[in-house]
């Protein structure tokens, strides 16, 4: 590696390079914009008489004193509850995480363990189900969930939002299951072990790695869902991301741009924290269904 | 595992899947087909002093009594798939005669919102995917040929699009590129013309989408494809070196026959998710331009009044292009499957 990274001619080293950095700028430098632009007024934010007041922030120094006012904060927080709906946000995710893993680890060891045909279809079945658009299904719910006043509340959702991650989640906890050595059950079984308490006392211990792995995805999927947590569920229980959406609509009529914007702020901070600490895991996961093919 | 014991233990998630997919599948298919009843009239002969007049008036409880009897509505056939909103089949065959040319035609029918929305979701679908496959790729070799340290920081860097919610995302972009954003008053230093919207025009809104998609998927492409060069076997590379193979017949000779396999994969999972597209459509507050079929099929469950067979009929046939999309992946691992037995 080191004698081919020497052999590398000036022109190809400078151009590569200089495309990462342009792409390190274009992944990177909207998420700072937004951050530091959060602090500012809505005048500075959308700097339309000078750009370099985005910078400074002489309007907001000339409303508030200092170059960095909390205000869009205070008013998403305070003015308009935000919190509840990151609460909401907070439950919905626990939820769904831990029902996901209980049910998709089941029936992912059960896919990677049988060898009988109907796995395959069953597999495939999943695939399907991963492809079609959760907008499709919303249609399907509203009626039946009406009739039984089961709409608008954060059970049905995490429900829902459970089932709609189950094929991803079996997918690959089956493939993770089949990398654990089939023999290691099938001696517990030898011993006398049923099925499950071979499961239990077998599998359960070395399986946390994947584990934590879907669970991540099915945390994100949870997170960023907007189809589902819009359509289900009543105002008063809105999760982050439906909320926000629900900010342009008010925010922009009443001028106060800046409270969606500290809210959008307020609800990706918490991804670059998780992905500060799990990125090994990420992106094993992102690579493990390509691997496995 | 017995036939029993995989019973068990798949059930919970089975039943998961099937309450809460199929099921609806089944239901939204069936919604399809109905459509809500008609307010039952009633005529009265209403006589005064200056002789008599026939008046209609809606009968209320006669109309809330067949609603309740039958919640489905009337049986409809094939005619909400028919209708303006969707197929419109009547305007397409009069677009189709008063037409004197092909482009004339495609015109005519870009005005019809069904066909929009689709030809939207296509053009969305199939530019996206192929770009940020080559961009994935690209990053991927420029960043695998860096040092070691530097490595995990890209990397952190170039998750972020991918990770944060697609709505958020697409926010943070408009905001950006709106006219008194830092880009777009960028752009309009640039082009000369300080009145330029990129919100203002169908072109530059799709630009705009298609840019947000392959900016949030490259990621993606990038994590998969810089994994599979890892795994690339450093003997190969030195042959073709040895060879007399030039950095570019390196590439397309060696690296990228040896992803292939991998380039199949993220192409598969970015037409499913990109067939999904809806967030950005909301986020960049461009329905008046480009709409995607989620979107068509979500503004008609968002108004006053839900229009649940309009939807429905317009879910159907966005699983009716689900299908079509996967049918070759569908197709081959079938064939595969036979193969194998």
């Amino acid at each position: 590696m080191a004698s081919r990274a020497r052999r590398t001619p000036a022109s190809v080293l400078l151009f590569s390079n200089g495309f990462i950095i342009l792409w390190l700028i274009i992944a990177a430098f909207p998420f700072f914009w937004i951050l530091w632009g959060s602090f500012k007024v809505e005048l500075d934010f959308f700097s339309i008489a000078d750009w370099t007041n985005a910078l400074t922030g002489k309007n907001t120094e000339t409303t508030y004193g200092r170059p960095f006012t909390g205000a869009g904060y205070y008013g998403a927080f305070v003015t308009e509850d935000f919190w509840r709906n990151g609460l909401n946000t907070l439950i919905v995710c626990f939820f769904v995480v831990c029902t996901s893993l209980t049910i998709g680890t089941l029936g992912g060891y059960a896919l990677s363990r049988s060898g009988f045909r109907y796995t395959f279809w069953l597999l495939i079945i999943a695939l399907i189900f991963r492809a079609m658009p959760p907008a499709t299904l919303v249609a399907g719910y509203l009626l039946p969930f009406f009739e039984w006043n089961l709409w608008g509340i954060l059970p049905t959702t995490i429900v829902v939002l459970v089932a709609i991650n189950q094929p991803f989640t079996l997918w690959m906890l089956h493939s993770f299951f089949q990398s654990i050595p089939k023999e290691l059950d099938e001696s517990a079984k030898v011993d006398g072990c049923t099925q499950f308490q071979a499961f239990r006392h077998v599998i359960i211990p070395v399986m946390w790695p994947g584990v934590i792995t879907t669970g991540l995805f099915s945390f994100l999927l949870a997170y960023n869902d907007y189809v589902v947590t819009t359509v289900l569920l009543s105002e008063n229980n809105r999760t982050m991301v439906p909320q926000i959406a629900a900010f342009l609509g008010t925010t922009y009529t009443e001028g106060n741009v800046m409270f969606a914007v500290a809210a959008v702020v307020s609800a990706t901070a918490p991804l670059f924290i998780l992905v500060l600490f799990f990125q090994r895991q990420i992106v094993s996961g992102l690579t493990a269904g390509a691997v496995k093919g | 595992m017995k036939h029993r014991t995989f019973f068990w233990f798949f059930l919970p998630t089975g039943l998961a899947m099937l309450l809460f997919i199929a099921a609806p599948i089944v239901s939204v298919v069936i919604q399809s087909f109905y459509t809500p009843h008609e307010a039952v009239l009633v005529t009265v002969e209403n006589c005064g002093p200056f002789g008599c007049k026939e008046e209609t008036t809606i009968d209320q409880e006669a109309t809330r009594e067949l609603r309740e009897a039958e919640p489905l509505g009337r049986f409809a056939g094939f005619s909400i798939y028919l209708d303006r909103g969707h197929l419109a089949v009547t305007e397409v065959g009069q677009a189709w005669q008063s037409s004197q040319s092909v482009g004339e035609f495609f015109g005519k029918l870009g005005n019809l919102p069904f066909y929009r929305a689709l030809a939207f979701t296509l053009t969305y679908t199939f530019a996206v995917t192929p770009t940020l496959i080559v961009l994935g790729l690209m990053i991927a070799l420029a960043v695998n040929s860096l040092h070691r340290h530097l490595k995990g920081l890209i990397i952190f860097f170039s998750l972020l699009p991918m990770i944060v919610p697609p709505l958020l995302g697409s926010l943070v972009l408009f905001w950006m590129l709106d006219s008194r954003g830092i880009l777009g008053s960028a752009i309009q230093w640039l082009a000369n013309d300080p009145g330029l919207s990129l919100k203002a025009s169908t072109p530059l809104t799709w630009i705009m989408l298609i840019v947000y998609g392959v900016w949030s998927s490259a990621p993606f492409a990038f994590v998969v494809f810089y994994a599979g060069l890892q795994t690339l076997p450093s003997d190969q590379i030195e042959a073709s070196q040895i060879d007399g193979a030039t950095r570019w017949q390196q590439v397309r000779f060696v690296v990228v026959p040896h992803l292939m396999p991998l380039v199949t994969f993220v192409a598969l999972i970015q037409l499913m998710d990109n067939f999904k597209v809806l967030e950005p459509i909301v986020g960049f507050n461009a329905e008046a331009h480009a709409q995607s079929l989620s979107f068509f099929i979500l503004n008609d469950l968002s108004g006053e009044t839900w229009l649940l067979s309009s939807a429905s009929a317009t879910s159907v046939m966005t699983l009716v292009g689900v299908a079509i999309l996967l049918s070759p992946v569908l197709l081959r691992t079938w064939r595969d499957f036979k193969g194998k037995q």
